[in-house]
């Protein structure tokens, strides 16, 4: 049996989990376990899928019945596999992380309980939005993660978690109309939504067209995915919400229009058209994010300006269009995904036991607490880049690809990397040396409980235990990486050679992929090349 | 593909409107802005269906030249529903400001605000290093690191002598 038959699950379980755990609102015991237990068959799910394709197969399902140009298709392929496994794991990460929250604080009341449905949906609107292989499919599943996205945003409806709300809710929606407006034209332009089908008559327009659809496209994702000029919403949204929140928002949210700019750059436009702006708004994400980033004195918000900082390196793996530059992209992701994560819910446990996650209160903590010093020091460094972590390895993939590249400014884009690397460790010494490292009355705001010497505060087991988790995942991350990297490199090759994607959604023998633009670019023809070989038999 | 001028401006000018409500600082006005907006890319969405046809039932005496497009509706049918549980949500969000704040209009980020009135001049990092970094200073230090950042000027620059003289 074909286990990609499966993929439409990954949706479905956890919208089922959503209906039960909303039938469950009551029964508080009971939510938490159905909400865990789908959220582990998932993983365990997402993980056969994963190892269906590791060496590189591409399947795809048809839904309902309707073959592909007309009816929607999930598409199971590496990087698809691989965003989903990661995703799912720090998704119940962070769930497990909530309910210790949630269990410790004693909120019964009713917005709390809505946590559980709403998270669910969350995750299915993510799976949905990496599944999908066609554009409005795309969309709704943007819509559905969004939607349940408002509602944990402002969850229990305080002051300034409504103001934050009113922000993010007007940027995303503005957003969704441009992708929206998007594939009207493409619609009316090609006459088909199916990605696979789109890439081969996307090809066939005029360039001034496809340029103004590709511009809009991005532009759409570059609002979600937090690129530079289009990032200021998300330092100002994010850190208001409860702990857990803002930790998988961090995570999964700006990733996901992360993955649509890939799709978008590797099937849908591929070639190098835009690859010069691309890299230029890269650079500038860096930089400006970083030193947003030192500017501040809360954690929260130092952390989303490093989020902001570091979708740059993303955006330049994916502007160099190269196997390894895409390559080193994708295990970035997989790394900034757990990383950040673990952070905000590191931030969120200090600021449980010193009261404050403000830098210029807090002081002493790791005296106070080792663990929690242990916790925050090693994704720190991981985000930082210091040598044996992962973010080392994928800021020196990414640099690699920079410099085989070679142009001018990919080499201003590797030294801009790299600044922005140390930059990043200076913002987060600066959050080391205050929070942990100085004494608490030394802290300009002192913190009376932190000042009170007999005083234990007990961090929930669960919490610490589930962030510890994410940790380790983030450390095992850094020990796998070689085989991790192959696959990454290997769903590099895969996206860029598109002709496994389409073949795999549009037939075998029908269609024929036309070459990508290689009349006068260089970079994209490496792919383009293998794929005669390949169509001639 | 051909298409109907009357949609063609009346999309335009419910964009135009849109674009100009959102701009505004009220809420209430962002929202109808917003609708306009969605409302606008409906008719762009049944408009790349081309002109008028019959209802998409199968029937064999028909010419497939003359049925509409079904795909464009089923499309404004999902973005409907879809801005139908944005426009819900939004209501009570707003509706949630005024029971806060008494107020309609979107607030500042007090927290934005503090960083920006912020001096870059930082106490802890930009401070005057003693002479004597050692460790082992023959005066112990501690009197002057107590000092709050709106005294540091004087008490280090006294420590500084103080080691200078010793």
């Amino acid at each position: 049996m074909n286990l990609a038959n499966l993929s439409p699950l990954a949706v479905l379980l956890p919208i089922l989990g959503a209906a039960l755990a909303f039938l469950l609102i009551r029964h508080h015991s009971a939510q938490r376990v159905v909400s865990i237990g789908i959220l582990s068959a998932t993983l365990l799910l997402e993980c056969l899928l994963l190892v269906s394709v590791w060496d590189g197969g591409t399947t795809s399902v048809t839904l309902g019945g309707w073959l592909p140009p007309w009816g929607v298709v999930l598409v199971v392929d590496q990087f698809s596999s691989l965003m989903l496994v990661v995703s799912t794991v720090v998704s119940l990460a962070v769930l497990i992380y909530a309910t210790g929250q949630g269990m410790a604080d004693g909120d019964q009341e009713a917005p709390v309980s809505i946590f559980h449905p709403t998270y669910l949906i969350l995750v299915a609107g993510v799976s949905n939005a990496f599944l999908t292989g066609d554009l409005f499919n795309l969309y709704v599943g943007f819509e559905i993660l969004l939607t349940a996205s408002y509602v944990l945003m402002t969850l229990g409806g305080t002051g300034p978690r409504i103001r934050a709300g009113v922000t993010y809710v007007v940027v995303s929606v503005v957003s969704s109309v441009l992708f929206l407006i998007a594939i009207a034209m493409i619609y009316g332009a090609t006459g088909t939504i199916t990605m696979a089908d789109l890439a081969i008559k996307l090809a066939e327009l005029d360039q001034g067209t496809q340029n103004l659809l590709h511009v809009m496209l991005l532009v759409a994702f570059g609002i979600k995915a937090a690129v530079f000029p289009l990032s200021f919403w998300l330092p100002d949204s994010y850190p208001t919400a409860p702990a857990p929140v803002t930790a998988v928002f961090a995570g999964l949210l700006t990733k996901v229009g992360v993955y649509a700019m890939v799709r978008t750059e590797t099937l849908l436009f591929p070639g190098d058209t835009l690859n010069v702006p691309l890299m230029v708004v890269a650079l500038l994400t860096m930089i400006v994010g970083i030193l947003g980033a030192l500017a501040q004195s809360d954690i929260k918000r130092l952390l989303s300006f490093t989020l902001v900082s570091h979708i740059g390196y993303m955006v330049f793996g994916l502007a160099m269009s190269s196997v390894a530059g895409l390559g080193a992209a994708v295990f970035y992701v997989a790394h900034h995904i757990t990383v950040q994560t673990s952070l905000f819910l590191v931030t969120g446990l200090i600021e449980r036991r010193g009261g404050s996650s403000s830098i210029d209160r807090l002081g002493g903590l790791a005296k106070l607490s080792p663990l929690l010093a242990l916790l925050f020091f090693v994704p720190a460094m991981n985000l930082a880049g210091i040598p044996p972590f992962s973010g080392f390895l994928g800021k020196l993939g990414l640099l690699q690809a920079g410099v085989e590249l070679g142009t001018p400014l990919a080499i201003v884009l590797v030294v801009g990397g790299v600044v922005t690397s140390l930059l990043t460790l200076l913002a987060i010494a600066r959050v080391w040396n205050r929070a942990f490292w100085r004494k608490p009355e030394d802290a300009e705001y002192p913190d009376p409980v932190l000042m009170t010497p007999g005083n234990v505060g007990v961090l929930p087991r669960t919490m610490v235990g589930s962030t510890a988790g994410l940790v380790v995942f983030g450390v095992a991350l850094t020990v796998f990486a070689g085989p991790l990297f192959q696959v990454a490199d290997g769903s590099a090759g895969i996206m860029l050679d598109r002709s496994a994607y389409i073949h795999s959604v549009l037939g075998d023998s029908v269609e024929v992929p036309p070459l990508a633009q290689t009349e006068e670019p260089q970079p994209g023809e490496a792919p383009s090349g293998k794929t005669e070989p390949g169509d001639a038999k | 593909m051909s298409i109907n001028l009357t949609l063609l401006i009346v999309m335009g000018v419910l964009y135009a409107c849109g674009i100009y409500l959102i701009l505004e600082r009220s809420l209430t006005r962002v929202l109808l802005g917003l609708m306009l907006l969605a409302n606008a890319t409906n008719i762009l969405i049944l408009s790349t269906g081309g002109y008028a046809g019959l209802a998409p039932l199968f029937d064999k005496q028909t010419n497939p030249e003359a049925y509409n497009d079904p795909l464009p509706q089923a499309l404004i049918l999902t973005s409907i529903v879809i801005s139908f549980a944005v426009t819900a949500f939004m209501l009570g969000i707003i509706y949630r400001t005024w029971v806060l704040a008494r107020q309609d209009e979107i607030q500042d980020d007090l927290e934005d605000v503090r960083v920006a009135k912020t001096p870059s001049f930082d106490a802890e990092d930009d401070a005057i290093v003693p002479l004597e970094t050692s460790e082992f200073a023959i005066t112990p230090a501690s009197p002057a690191s107590k000092d709050r950042p709106d005294a540091t000027e004087t008490p280090n620059t006294a420590s500084t002598q103080e080691v200078g003289s010793a």
